[in-house]
């Protein structure tokens, strides 16, 4: 185990999280894939806290930050996915594209 | 040695459920792909010696994954996995860009000059980061309390069937409110 090790552990999430974000096209499996991909920076954080800077306690500060920042993803992805399904009987992402830049 | 083992266990499982959530056409099984992968992430977490964090991913995850699989089977039409299918696009793009980016992260990861060590874990790990979230960091906390109260009320607005601008107008001026059903005593 080394901090090389637990990044390339943390990259690996990311892409495979990223890799979904992108390709799904339910908007309930788009958020599964972030939230792997906030899965790979919980673990970068929980790598960077133990190799780097154990001292402080920053490195858990962004663990919970990331903790958090899935929780609200989740809710306001679900909140959003029922006010759209409730409209226009949408879950896909390709029928939601009006917002398209 | 055991902590190695267990690290290579865990990482293994983590990016392979990862990857299969993914692959499998049932929803259910996806939505606890998912859960078996964040709870290696919380393992990892354990192994790097952040028990307290480690078990609150635990719980938080598996509450979170418990209401995920009912939304998944709420508005997925193929719920149980019966038929294959598969709802990509442009997986080639993305692969294309997912590859890159791996390749970088991990150029990163064996160039980069890492600092060396600094300090030393204190004692107590859940305490100081207790201590640290009641003072240095008293911002991010607030900034977090602030981001999930938000998050309550617009979730609830969003879900609201019929709100008040519904009912009254976008200027809440109407004489009356239109509703379905006409309210009061005797109707």
């Amino acid at each position: 185990m080394s901090l090389e090790v637990v990044m390339l552990l943390a990259a690996a999430l990311l892409c495979a999280g990223l890799f979904g974000a992108l390709t799904q096209q339910s908007i309930v499996m788009l958020m599964m894939g972030l939230e792997l991909m906030l899965g790979g920076v919980i673990v970068a954080a929980a790598g960077a806290w133990h190799y780097i800077a154990p001292g402080s306690a920053d490195g858990q500060v962004i663990v919970i930050v990331a903790v958090t920042a899935m929780a609200l993803e989740m809710a306001m992805g679900f909140a959003i996915v029922t006010a759209l399904f409730r409209k226009r009987e949408i879950d896909m992402t390709d029928m939601a594209a009006e917002l398209k830049g | 040695m055991l902590s190695d083992g267990a690290f290579y266990v865990l990482s293994v499982l983590a990016v392979a459920s990862g990857g299969l959530v993914f692959v499998f056409d049932s929803m259910a099984r996806a939505t606890f792909s998912l859960l078996t992968s964040l709870l290696c992430v919380a393992g990892v977490v354990i192994l790097l010696g952040l028990d307290y964090l480690g078990i609150v991913i635990v719980l938080m995850m598996t509450i979170e994954m418990a209401i995920m699989a009912v939304f998944m089977i709420m508005y997925m039409m193929n719920p149980a996995g019966l038929m294959p299918m598969t709802m990509v696009h442009n997986a080639k793009g993305a692969g294309l860009i997912c590859g890159v980016l791996f390749a970088l992260l991990v150029a990163g990861i064996f160039l980069a000059p890492w600092p060396a060590i600094k300090g030393r874990p204190p004692e107590d790990v859940t305490m100081d980061l207790g201590l640290s979230l009641m003072g240095p960091q008293m911002l991010t906390m607030m900034t977090l309390g602030m981001a999930l109260f938000a998050t309550i009320v617009s979730s609830v607005v969003l879900a609201t069937r019929r709100g008040r601008y519904d009912r009254l107008g976008d200027d809440l001026d109407a004489e009356a409110a239109d509703d379905p059903v006409r309210g009061g005593v005797g109707r």
